[in-house]
Protein backbone atom coordinates (compact mmCIF):
# COMPACT_ATOMS: atom_id res chain seq x y z
CA UNK A 1 0.00 0.00 0.00
CA UNK A 2 2.75 2.50 1.32
CA UNK A 3 5.10 1.60 -1.75
CA UNK A 4 2.46 2.07 -4.44
CA UNK A 5 1.02 5.28 -3.01
CA UNK A 6 4.66 7.26 -3.36
CA UNK A 7 5.41 5.43 -6.66
CA UNK A 8 1.64 6.00 -8.71
CA UNK A 9 0.86 9.16 -10.15
CA UNK A 10 -2.84 9.06 -10.25
CA UNK A 11 -4.83 11.31 -12.87
CA UNK A 12 -6.95 12.56 -10.13
CA UNK A 13 -3.50 14.46 -8.19
CA UNK A 14 -2.55 16.26 -11.89
CA UNK A 15 -6.29 17.50 -12.04
CA UNK A 16 -6.18 19.14 -8.51
CA UNK A 17 -2.21 19.94 -9.31
CA UNK A 18 -3.82 21.81 -12.96
CA UNK A 19 -6.92 23.47 -10.67
CA UNK A 20 -4.29 23.87 -7.31
CA UNK A 21 -2.07 26.04 -10.13
CA UNK A 22 -4.95 28.02 -11.90
CA UNK A 23 -6.61 29.15 -8.74
CA UNK A 24 -3.40 29.79 -7.12
CA UNK A 25 -2.25 31.72 -10.05
CA UNK A 26 -5.57 33.49 -10.52
CA UNK A 27 -5.99 34.77 -6.73
CA UNK A 28 -1.74 35.81 -6.45
CA UNK A 29 -2.47 37.75 -9.70
CA UNK A 30 -5.76 39.49 -8.29
CA UNK A 31 -3.51 39.81 -5.26
CA UNK A 32 -0.81 41.45 -7.37
CA UNK A 33 -3.14 44.29 -8.77
CA UNK A 34 -4.18 44.78 -5.38
CA UNK A 35 -1.37 45.08 -3.87
CA UNK A 36 -1.07 48.00 -5.90
CA UNK A 37 -4.27 49.45 -6.03
CA UNK A 38 -4.71 49.09 -2.23
CA UNK A 39 -0.81 48.60 -0.73
CA UNK A 40 -2.62 48.98 3.02
CA UNK A 41 -4.48 46.04 2.35
CA UNK A 42 -1.56 43.19 1.28
CA UNK A 43 -0.53 42.28 3.86
CA UNK A 44 -3.30 41.72 6.30
CA UNK A 45 -4.95 39.58 3.38
CA UNK A 46 -1.40 38.00 3.43
CA UNK A 47 -1.13 37.42 7.37
CA UNK A 48 -4.95 35.89 6.90
CA UNK A 49 -3.51 33.19 3.61
CA UNK A 50 -0.48 32.77 5.88
CA UNK A 51 -2.21 31.30 8.88
CA UNK A 52 -4.65 29.58 6.47
CA UNK A 53 -2.24 27.64 4.79
CA UNK A 54 0.28 27.14 7.98
CA UNK A 55 -2.79 25.80 9.59
CA UNK A 56 -3.29 22.93 7.36
CA UNK A 57 0.14 22.19 7.52
CA UNK A 58 0.57 22.27 11.04
CA UNK A 59 -2.74 20.40 11.90
CA UNK A 60 -1.27 17.59 9.44
CA UNK A 61 1.67 17.44 11.47
CA UNK A 62 -0.22 17.48 14.85
CA UNK A 63 -2.36 14.70 13.72
CA UNK A 64 0.25 12.96 12.66
CA UNK A 65 1.81 12.58 15.79
CA UNK A 66 -1.22 12.39 17.52
CA UNK A 67 -1.38 9.38 14.78
CA UNK A 68 1.63 7.66 16.13
CA UNK A 69 0.99 8.12 19.50
CA UNK A 70 -2.69 6.77 19.54
CA UNK A 71 -2.62 4.37 16.58
CA UNK A 72 -5.72 3.44 14.82
CA UNK A 73 -7.51 2.57 11.84
CA UNK A 74 -8.40 5.87 10.96
CA UNK A 75 -4.66 7.25 11.31
CA UNK A 76 -3.91 4.15 8.86
CA UNK A 77 -5.68 5.19 6.11
CA UNK A 78 -4.97 9.09 6.96
CA UNK A 79 -1.49 8.73 7.52
CA UNK A 80 -0.20 9.84 4.07
CA UNK A 81 -2.24 12.70 3.67
CA UNK A 82 -1.14 14.25 7.06
CA UNK A 83 2.79 13.28 5.86
CA UNK A 84 2.14 15.12 2.46
CA UNK A 85 0.42 18.03 4.17
CA UNK A 86 2.92 18.59 6.64
CA UNK A 87 5.76 18.33 3.94
CA UNK A 88 4.80 21.69 2.93
CA UNK A 89 5.92 23.37 6.37
CA UNK A 90 8.54 25.06 4.45
CA UNK A 91 6.33 26.48 1.54
CA UNK A 92 4.78 28.01 4.79
CA UNK A 93 8.45 29.20 6.09
CA UNK A 94 8.09 31.12 3.05
CA UNK A 95 4.96 32.55 3.40
CA UNK A 96 6.05 34.18 6.64
CA UNK A 97 9.03 35.66 5.09
CA UNK A 98 7.25 38.97 3.86
CA UNK A 99 5.55 39.26 7.15
CA UNK A 100 8.67 38.81 9.14
CA UNK A 101 9.61 41.81 6.69
CA UNK A 102 6.99 43.84 6.81
CA UNK A 103 6.60 43.63 10.84
CA UNK A 104 6.06 47.50 11.14
CA UNK A 105 2.94 46.85 8.50
CA UNK A 106 1.02 44.63 10.49
CA UNK A 107 1.57 45.21 14.05
CA UNK A 108 1.53 48.53 16.01
CA UNK A 109 4.06 47.15 18.70
CA UNK A 110 6.68 46.88 16.18
CA UNK A 111 6.57 50.64 15.01
CA UNK A 112 8.95 52.65 17.47
CA UNK A 113 6.42 55.97 17.43
CA UNK A 114 3.79 54.23 18.61
CA UNK A 115 4.90 52.11 20.93
CA UNK A 116 6.46 55.45 22.41
CA UNK A 117 3.36 57.52 22.50
CA UNK A 118 1.53 54.37 24.22
CA UNK A 119 2.82 53.33 27.90
CA UNK A 120 1.37 49.96 27.68
CA UNK A 121 3.03 49.01 24.74
CA UNK A 122 6.35 50.01 26.51
CA UNK A 123 5.59 47.86 29.23
CA UNK A 124 4.93 45.25 27.14
CA UNK A 125 8.18 45.50 24.97
CA UNK A 126 10.18 43.30 26.41
CA UNK A 127 7.96 40.40 24.45
CA UNK A 128 6.30 42.29 21.80
CA UNK A 129 9.61 43.61 19.60
CA UNK A 130 10.74 43.17 16.60
CA UNK A 131 14.15 41.11 17.02
CA UNK A 132 12.73 39.09 19.39
CA UNK A 133 9.58 38.46 17.62
CA UNK A 134 11.72 36.82 14.57
CA UNK A 135 13.96 34.57 17.13
CA UNK A 136 10.93 33.43 18.12
CA UNK A 137 9.14 32.97 14.61
CA UNK A 138 12.66 30.99 13.78
CA UNK A 139 12.33 28.99 16.51
CA UNK A 140 8.67 27.94 16.13
CA UNK A 141 9.62 26.73 12.04
CA UNK A 142 12.66 24.93 13.19
CA UNK A 143 10.93 22.74 15.86
CA UNK A 144 7.78 21.83 13.78
CA UNK A 145 10.20 21.17 10.47
CA UNK A 146 12.67 19.49 12.50
CA UNK A 147 9.75 17.02 13.66
CA UNK A 148 8.04 17.10 10.24
CA UNK A 149 11.32 15.86 8.62
CA UNK A 150 12.62 13.08 10.90
CA UNK A 151 8.75 11.56 10.58
CA UNK A 152 8.74 11.72 6.70
CA UNK A 153 12.51 10.33 6.70
CA UNK A 154 11.43 7.43 8.65
CA UNK A 155 8.38 7.12 6.52
CA UNK A 156 9.51 6.71 3.59
CA UNK A 157 12.91 4.88 4.37
CA UNK A 158 10.25 1.99 5.70
CA UNK A 159 8.22 2.10 2.58
CA UNK A 160 11.76 1.45 0.35
CA UNK A 161 11.72 -1.49 2.65
CA UNK A 162 15.19 -0.15 3.93
CA UNK A 163 14.29 -0.68 7.30
CA UNK A 164 11.87 -3.54 9.04
CA UNK A 165 8.48 -2.19 10.09
CA UNK A 166 9.65 -3.40 13.56
CA UNK A 167 7.63 -2.28 16.79
CA UNK A 168 11.17 -0.86 17.88
CA UNK A 169 11.85 0.86 14.92
CA UNK A 170 8.10 2.15 14.93
CA UNK A 171 8.97 3.31 18.29
CA UNK A 172 11.36 5.98 16.93
CA UNK A 173 8.30 7.58 15.73
CA UNK A 174 7.05 7.54 19.34
CA UNK A 175 9.74 9.64 20.52
CA UNK A 176 9.81 12.30 18.24
CA UNK A 177 5.72 12.47 18.42
CA UNK A 178 5.21 12.57 22.12
CA UNK A 179 7.40 15.65 23.16
CA UNK A 180 6.74 17.21 19.22
CA UNK A 181 3.06 17.30 20.24
CA UNK A 182 3.81 18.81 23.12
CA UNK A 183 6.40 21.32 21.74
CA UNK A 184 3.68 22.05 18.93
CA UNK A 185 0.68 22.95 21.53
CA UNK A 186 3.07 25.29 23.55
CA UNK A 187 4.99 26.91 20.45
CA UNK A 188 1.38 27.46 18.92
CA UNK A 189 -0.16 28.99 21.55
CA UNK A 190 2.85 31.33 21.50
CA UNK A 191 2.83 31.69 17.87
CA UNK A 192 -0.87 32.51 18.07
CA UNK A 193 0.33 35.54 20.22
CA UNK A 194 2.98 36.74 18.09
CA UNK A 195 1.00 36.48 14.70
CA UNK A 196 -3.15 37.00 15.20
CA UNK A 197 -3.48 38.02 19.26
CA UNK A 198 -0.88 41.01 19.48
CA UNK A 199 -2.59 42.59 16.02
CA UNK A 200 -4.80 44.49 18.57
CA UNK A 201 -1.64 44.65 21.57
CA UNK A 202 -3.99 45.70 24.48
CA UNK A 203 -6.11 42.55 23.97
CA UNK A 204 -5.96 39.43 25.42
CA UNK A 205 -7.28 35.90 25.58
CA UNK A 206 -6.01 32.95 27.80
CA UNK A 207 -7.98 30.42 25.61
CA UNK A 208 -7.23 32.23 21.97
CA UNK A 209 -4.12 29.72 21.46
CA UNK A 210 -6.28 26.91 21.68
CA UNK A 211 -9.05 27.89 19.76
CA UNK A 212 -6.14 28.53 17.02
CA UNK A 213 -4.79 25.07 17.62
CA UNK A 214 -8.22 22.95 17.50
CA UNK A 215 -8.81 25.44 14.27
CA UNK A 216 -6.11 23.66 13.01
CA UNK A 217 -6.62 20.23 13.71
CA UNK A 218 -9.93 20.79 11.93
CA UNK A 219 -8.48 22.15 9.02
CA UNK A 220 -6.18 18.94 8.45
CA UNK A 221 -9.24 16.71 9.30
CA UNK A 222 -11.27 17.82 6.78
CA UNK A 223 -8.18 17.76 4.31
CA UNK A 224 -8.40 14.33 4.98
CA UNK A 225 -11.48 13.51 4.67
CA UNK A 226 -11.48 15.58 1.20
CA UNK A 227 -8.59 13.76 0.11
CA UNK A 228 -10.01 10.42 0.97
CA UNK A 229 -12.85 10.84 -1.30
CA UNK A 230 -10.88 12.20 -3.74
CA UNK A 231 -8.59 9.15 -3.81
CA UNK A 232 -11.22 6.24 -3.04
CA UNK A 233 -11.75 5.01 -6.27
CA UNK A 234 -8.41 4.75 -7.06
CA UNK A 235 -6.12 1.59 -6.08
CA UNK A 236 -4.50 1.29 -3.58
CA UNK A 237 -6.77 2.75 -1.44
CA UNK A 238 -10.09 1.55 -2.96
CA UNK A 239 -8.69 -1.77 -1.72
CA UNK A 240 -8.30 -0.93 1.82
CA UNK A 241 -10.71 1.96 2.38
CA UNK A 242 -14.20 0.64 4.26
CA UNK A 243 -16.77 2.89 5.48
CA UNK A 244 -15.97 2.68 9.39
CA UNK A 245 -12.68 4.62 8.02
CA UNK A 246 -14.33 7.51 6.62
CA UNK A 247 -16.64 6.32 9.77
CA UNK A 248 -13.93 7.59 11.96
CA UNK A 249 -12.60 10.62 10.37
CA UNK A 250 -16.51 12.37 10.25
CA UNK A 251 -17.05 11.02 14.31
CA UNK A 252 -13.13 13.14 14.32
CA UNK A 253 -14.59 15.91 12.39
CA UNK A 254 -18.07 16.23 14.17
CA UNK A 255 -15.51 16.34 18.00
CA UNK A 256 -13.35 19.34 16.44
CA UNK A 257 -16.30 20.98 14.89
CA UNK A 258 -17.51 20.73 19.02
CA UNK A 259 -14.42 21.51 20.24
CA UNK A 260 -13.55 24.73 18.25
CA UNK A 261 -17.22 26.10 18.90
CA UNK A 262 -16.79 24.93 22.86
CA UNK A 263 -13.60 27.44 23.16
CA UNK A 264 -14.44 30.33 21.26
CA UNK A 265 -17.97 30.49 23.23
CA UNK A 266 -15.94 30.20 26.20
CA UNK A 267 -13.83 32.83 25.38
CA UNK A 268 -16.73 34.91 24.43
CA UNK A 269 -18.65 33.92 27.43
CA UNK A 270 -15.96 35.40 29.80
CA UNK A 271 -14.86 38.78 27.70
CA UNK A 272 -18.96 39.51 27.41
CA UNK A 273 -20.19 38.70 31.26
CA UNK A 274 -16.61 40.51 32.57
CA UNK A 275 -16.83 43.60 30.39
CA UNK A 276 -13.53 44.84 31.00
CA UNK A 277 -12.38 47.60 28.86
CA UNK A 278 -9.00 45.94 28.10
CA UNK A 279 -10.59 42.47 26.46
CA UNK A 280 -14.70 43.55 25.27
CA UNK A 281 -13.07 45.88 22.15
CA UNK A 282 -12.73 42.35 20.09
CA UNK A 283 -16.57 41.49 19.96
CA UNK A 284 -17.45 44.93 20.35
CA UNK A 285 -15.64 45.80 16.87
CA UNK A 286 -17.02 42.30 15.67
CA UNK A 287 -20.55 43.30 16.51
CA UNK A 288 -21.23 46.59 14.60
CA UNK A 289 -20.52 47.81 11.23
CA UNK A 290 -21.46 44.81 9.11
CA UNK A 291 -19.03 42.40 11.31
CA UNK A 292 -22.60 41.23 13.20
CA UNK A 293 -23.24 39.46 10.66
CA UNK A 294 -19.84 37.55 9.99
CA UNK A 295 -20.06 36.58 13.40
CA UNK A 296 -23.46 35.31 12.83
CA UNK A 297 -22.61 33.70 9.92
CA UNK A 298 -19.58 31.84 11.78
CA UNK A 299 -22.04 30.53 14.91
CA UNK A 300 -24.14 28.97 11.72
CA UNK A 301 -21.89 28.03 9.27
CA UNK A 302 -18.50 26.74 11.67
CA UNK A 303 -20.75 25.54 13.87
CA UNK A 304 -24.22 25.18 13.77
CA UNK A 305 -24.91 23.37 10.16
CA UNK A 306 -21.98 20.78 10.19
CA UNK A 307 -22.93 19.98 13.48
CA UNK A 308 -25.99 19.01 13.00
CA UNK A 309 -25.20 17.60 9.62
CA UNK A 310 -22.31 15.55 11.31
CA UNK A 311 -24.71 13.82 13.61
CA UNK A 312 -25.94 11.74 10.52
CA UNK A 313 -24.30 8.23 11.00
CA UNK A 314 -25.24 7.90 7.33
CA UNK A 315 -23.30 10.91 5.98
CA UNK A 316 -20.59 10.53 8.29
CA UNK A 317 -20.21 6.91 6.23
CA UNK A 318 -20.75 8.40 3.24
CA UNK A 319 -16.99 9.79 1.19
CA UNK A 320 -18.68 12.08 -1.02
CA UNK A 321 -21.03 13.89 1.50
CA UNK A 322 -18.29 13.98 3.80
CA UNK A 323 -16.03 15.74 1.69
CA UNK A 324 -18.96 18.18 1.03
CA UNK A 325 -18.89 18.78 4.32
CA UNK A 326 -15.47 19.13 4.67
CA UNK A 327 -14.82 21.70 1.90
CA UNK A 328 -17.66 23.86 3.55
CA UNK A 329 -15.61 23.55 6.94
CA UNK A 330 -12.74 24.45 5.03
CA UNK A 331 -14.63 27.71 4.00
CA UNK A 332 -15.33 28.86 7.43
CA UNK A 333 -12.06 28.19 8.51
CA UNK A 334 -10.54 30.81 6.32
CA UNK A 335 -13.70 32.90 7.61
CA UNK A 336 -12.46 32.25 10.80
CA UNK A 337 -9.32 33.78 10.20
CA UNK A 338 -10.51 36.72 8.44
CA UNK A 339 -12.69 37.44 11.32
CA UNK A 340 -10.01 37.60 13.62
CA UNK A 341 -7.19 39.58 11.36
CA UNK A 342 -8.98 41.81 9.34
CA UNK A 343 -11.51 43.49 11.63
CA UNK A 344 -7.77 45.33 12.94
CA UNK A 345 -7.27 47.20 9.68
CA UNK A 346 -11.37 47.73 7.81
CA UNK A 347 -13.49 48.61 10.60
CA UNK A 348 -15.22 50.64 8.47
CA UNK A 349 -17.08 49.89 5.10
CA UNK A 350 -17.95 46.48 3.99
CA UNK A 351 -16.67 44.20 6.52
CA UNK A 352 -14.46 41.85 4.81
CA UNK A 353 -11.91 43.30 1.78
CA UNK A 354 -12.09 41.50 -1.68
CA UNK A 355 -8.32 41.03 -0.91
CA UNK A 356 -9.13 39.21 2.18
CA UNK A 357 -10.54 36.44 0.24
CA UNK A 358 -8.40 36.57 -3.09
CA UNK A 359 -4.99 36.76 -1.62
CA UNK A 360 -5.57 33.47 0.78
CA UNK A 361 -6.89 31.57 -1.87
CA UNK A 362 -4.43 32.02 -4.33
CA UNK A 363 -2.46 30.63 -1.31
CA UNK A 364 -4.10 27.59 -0.90
CA UNK A 365 -4.01 27.02 -4.22
CA UNK A 366 -0.54 27.29 -4.44
CA UNK A 367 -0.78 24.89 -1.13
CA UNK A 368 -2.98 22.25 -3.14
CA UNK A 369 -0.66 22.27 -6.36
CA UNK A 370 2.19 21.48 -3.76
CA UNK A 371 0.30 18.84 -1.81
CA UNK A 372 -0.98 16.88 -4.78
CA UNK A 373 2.72 17.16 -6.19
CA UNK A 374 4.03 15.76 -2.99
CA UNK A 375 1.95 12.66 -3.09
CA UNK A 376 4.10 11.03 -5.14
CA UNK B 1 -40.47 -23.72 9.17
CA UNK B 2 -40.40 -22.52 12.75
CA UNK B 3 -40.28 -24.98 15.73
CA UNK B 4 -41.78 -23.98 19.12
CA UNK B 5 -40.21 -26.75 21.06
CA UNK B 6 -36.52 -24.62 20.80
CA UNK B 7 -35.55 -21.33 21.18
CA UNK B 8 -32.77 -21.21 18.48
CA UNK B 9 -29.31 -23.02 17.74
CA UNK B 10 -26.56 -21.26 19.24
CA UNK B 11 -23.05 -21.51 17.42
CA UNK B 12 -19.41 -20.68 19.61
CA UNK B 13 -16.88 -18.86 17.80
CA UNK B 14 -13.29 -18.43 18.77
CA UNK B 15 -12.61 -15.10 17.83
CA UNK B 16 -14.70 -12.10 16.71
CA UNK B 17 -13.62 -12.33 12.46
CA UNK B 18 -14.97 -15.71 13.07
CA UNK B 19 -17.93 -14.67 13.94
CA UNK B 20 -18.71 -11.80 11.86
CA UNK B 21 -17.70 -14.26 8.54
CA UNK B 22 -20.55 -16.67 9.99
CA UNK B 23 -22.95 -13.80 10.64
CA UNK B 24 -22.57 -12.24 6.57
CA UNK B 25 -23.06 -15.76 5.58
CA UNK B 26 -26.00 -16.57 7.96
CA UNK B 27 -27.66 -13.05 6.50
CA UNK B 28 -26.47 -14.59 2.81
CA UNK B 29 -28.44 -17.81 3.14
CA UNK B 30 -31.63 -16.30 4.20
CA UNK B 31 -31.28 -16.34 8.36
CA UNK B 32 -33.48 -12.78 9.40
CA UNK B 33 -33.66 -13.57 13.26
CA UNK B 34 -30.16 -13.31 14.45
CA UNK B 35 -28.38 -12.20 17.74
CA UNK B 36 -24.93 -11.83 18.55
CA UNK B 37 -22.91 -12.39 22.21
CA UNK B 38 -19.31 -11.08 22.71
CA UNK B 39 -17.28 -10.13 25.83
CA UNK B 40 -16.63 -7.07 24.33
CA UNK B 41 -18.43 -4.31 21.93
CA UNK B 42 -17.80 -4.91 18.24
CA UNK B 43 -19.19 -2.22 16.11
CA UNK B 44 -19.36 -4.05 13.00
CA UNK B 45 -21.84 -6.80 13.90
CA UNK B 46 -24.96 -5.07 14.56
CA UNK B 47 -24.46 -4.43 10.25
CA UNK B 48 -23.52 -7.77 10.24
CA UNK B 49 -26.98 -9.78 11.86
CA UNK B 50 -28.84 -6.73 10.32
CA UNK B 51 -29.57 -4.84 13.22
CA UNK B 52 -31.48 -1.74 12.30
CA UNK B 53 -33.29 -0.50 14.96
CA UNK B 54 -32.93 3.21 15.33
CA UNK B 55 -35.77 4.11 18.02
CA UNK B 56 -32.69 4.79 20.11
CA UNK B 57 -31.21 7.55 18.52
CA UNK B 58 -34.52 9.36 18.22
CA UNK B 59 -34.98 8.49 22.28
CA UNK B 60 -31.69 10.38 22.83
CA UNK B 61 -32.59 13.02 20.72
CA UNK B 62 -35.88 13.87 22.23
CA UNK B 63 -34.07 13.61 25.57
CA UNK B 64 -31.91 16.13 24.49
CA UNK B 65 -34.48 18.61 22.94
CA UNK B 66 -35.96 18.13 26.12
CA UNK B 67 -32.83 19.33 28.44
CA UNK B 68 -32.21 22.40 26.20
CA UNK B 69 -35.79 23.62 26.58
CA UNK B 70 -35.61 22.61 30.13
CA UNK B 71 -32.40 24.15 30.68
CA UNK B 72 -33.23 27.71 28.79
CA UNK B 73 -36.94 27.82 30.41
CA UNK B 74 -35.58 27.44 33.71
CA UNK B 75 -32.94 29.83 33.85
CA UNK B 76 -35.47 32.12 31.67
CA UNK B 77 -38.27 31.49 34.23
CA UNK B 78 -36.01 32.54 37.61
CA UNK B 79 -34.14 35.40 35.68
CA UNK B 80 -36.35 36.99 33.71
CA UNK B 81 -39.78 36.08 35.18
CA UNK B 82 -40.43 35.40 38.88
CA UNK B 83 -36.87 37.24 39.96
CA UNK B 84 -35.40 39.57 37.51
CA UNK B 85 -32.39 41.08 39.25
CA UNK B 86 -29.77 43.54 37.49
CA UNK B 87 -26.71 41.95 37.33
CA UNK B 88 -23.95 44.01 35.83
CA UNK B 89 -26.32 46.64 33.84
CA UNK B 90 -27.26 42.98 31.78
CA UNK B 91 -30.90 42.45 30.29
CA UNK B 92 -33.22 39.92 32.74
CA UNK B 93 -33.06 37.47 29.53
CA UNK B 94 -28.86 37.12 28.79
CA UNK B 95 -28.46 34.26 27.06
CA UNK B 96 -24.75 33.73 26.32
CA UNK B 97 -25.15 33.79 30.07
CA UNK B 98 -27.98 30.60 29.82
CA UNK B 99 -25.79 28.74 27.58
CA UNK B 100 -23.87 26.72 29.78
CA UNK B 101 -26.85 25.33 32.00
CA UNK B 102 -28.84 24.99 28.89
CA UNK B 103 -25.59 23.11 27.48
CA UNK B 104 -25.27 20.62 30.51
CA UNK B 105 -28.93 19.67 30.99
CA UNK B 106 -28.75 18.78 27.26
CA UNK B 107 -26.22 16.35 27.93
CA UNK B 108 -27.66 14.97 31.12
CA UNK B 109 -30.91 14.63 29.69
CA UNK B 110 -29.89 12.62 26.92
CA UNK B 111 -27.68 10.63 28.72
CA UNK B 112 -30.92 9.46 30.71
CA UNK B 113 -32.88 8.83 28.16
CA UNK B 114 -30.05 7.20 26.51
CA UNK B 115 -29.43 4.93 29.69
CA UNK B 116 -33.19 4.30 30.61
CA UNK B 117 -34.47 4.00 26.47
CA UNK B 118 -31.59 1.08 26.47
CA UNK B 119 -32.80 -0.64 29.39
CA UNK B 120 -36.59 -0.04 28.21
CA UNK B 121 -35.98 -1.47 24.81
CA UNK B 122 -33.88 -4.33 25.81
CA UNK B 123 -36.78 -5.14 27.81
CA UNK B 124 -34.57 -5.49 31.13
CA UNK B 125 -34.34 -6.71 34.08
CA UNK B 126 -35.06 -9.99 32.57
CA UNK B 127 -34.69 -12.77 34.93
CA UNK B 128 -34.65 -15.41 32.47
CA UNK B 129 -33.38 -15.81 29.08
CA UNK B 130 -33.03 -19.05 27.62
CA UNK B 131 -29.58 -18.59 26.14
CA UNK B 132 -28.22 -19.89 29.41
CA UNK B 133 -29.56 -23.05 29.09
CA UNK B 134 -26.57 -23.55 27.43
CA UNK B 135 -23.53 -24.20 29.57
CA UNK B 136 -21.19 -22.75 27.63
CA UNK B 137 -23.11 -19.43 27.31
CA UNK B 138 -21.42 -18.25 30.37
CA UNK B 139 -18.12 -18.11 28.01
CA UNK B 140 -19.85 -15.10 26.75
CA UNK B 141 -18.51 -12.42 29.07
CA UNK B 142 -14.87 -14.05 28.89
CA UNK B 143 -13.71 -14.95 25.50
CA UNK B 144 -16.26 -16.61 23.46
CA UNK B 145 -18.30 -15.15 20.49
CA UNK B 146 -21.49 -16.21 19.89
CA UNK B 147 -24.53 -16.40 17.07
CA UNK B 148 -27.89 -17.17 17.69
CA UNK B 149 -30.56 -18.16 15.25
CA UNK B 150 -33.99 -17.73 16.78
CA UNK B 151 -36.50 -20.81 15.93
CA UNK B 152 -38.86 -17.64 14.92
CA UNK B 153 -36.99 -17.44 11.74
CA UNK B 154 -39.03 -18.68 8.66
CA UNK B 155 -36.11 -20.28 7.24
CA UNK B 156 -35.65 -22.19 11.07
CA UNK B 157 -35.08 -25.80 10.50
CA UNK B 158 -33.11 -27.65 13.97
CA UNK B 159 -31.26 -30.34 11.40
CA UNK B 160 -30.54 -28.12 8.41
CA UNK B 161 -29.44 -24.99 10.65
CA UNK B 162 -27.36 -26.90 12.76
CA UNK B 163 -25.67 -28.59 9.94
CA UNK B 164 -25.29 -24.94 8.42
CA UNK B 165 -23.65 -23.53 11.46
CA UNK B 166 -21.42 -26.48 11.65
CA UNK B 167 -20.14 -25.27 8.11
CA UNK B 168 -18.86 -21.81 9.27
CA UNK B 169 -15.87 -23.00 11.59
CA UNK B 170 -18.20 -23.00 14.38
CA UNK B 171 -16.19 -24.57 17.81
CA UNK B 172 -19.17 -25.59 18.71
CA UNK B 173 -23.30 -25.63 17.49
CA UNK B 174 -25.76 -26.33 20.59
CA UNK B 175 -29.53 -26.01 20.70
CA UNK B 176 -31.17 -23.72 23.23
CA UNK B 177 -33.89 -24.99 25.40
CA UNK B 178 -37.00 -21.93 25.65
Amino acid sequence: MATQGLTTDLPVLGRLRRQGLMVGAAGLILGAIGAFAQPDQFMPAWLIGFTFCLGLSLGCLAMLMIQHMSGGRWGLVARRVFEAGSRLLPYCLLLYIPIGVMLPKLYIWARPAAVQADHILVLKQPYLNVPFALVRAAIYFGVWIFCMWHLNRWSVRQDRGEVAVTPADMRRFRVISAPGLLAYVILMTFASVDWLMSLDPRWYSTIFGFIVVVGQGLAALSLAAVSLALLAPYDPLARYLKPVHVHDIGKLTLAFVMLWAYMSFSQFLIIWAGNLPEEIPFYLVRMRSGWQYVSLLLALGHFALPFCLLLSRDLKRHPRLLARVALFILAMRLLDLIWIVAPNFNQNGFPIHWMDVSIPVGLAGVWVFLFAAAGH
Amino acid sequence: MADPALHGVLAEFDNPTSLLNAAHKAREAGYRDLDAFTPYPIEEISDAIGFHDRRLSKIVLGGGLAGMLAGYGLQYWVHAVTYPINVAGKPPNSWPQFVPVTFELTILFSALAAVIGMIVLNGLPMPYHPVFNVPRFSNASRDRFFLLVEATDPKFDRKQTMDFLKTLQAREVSEVEP
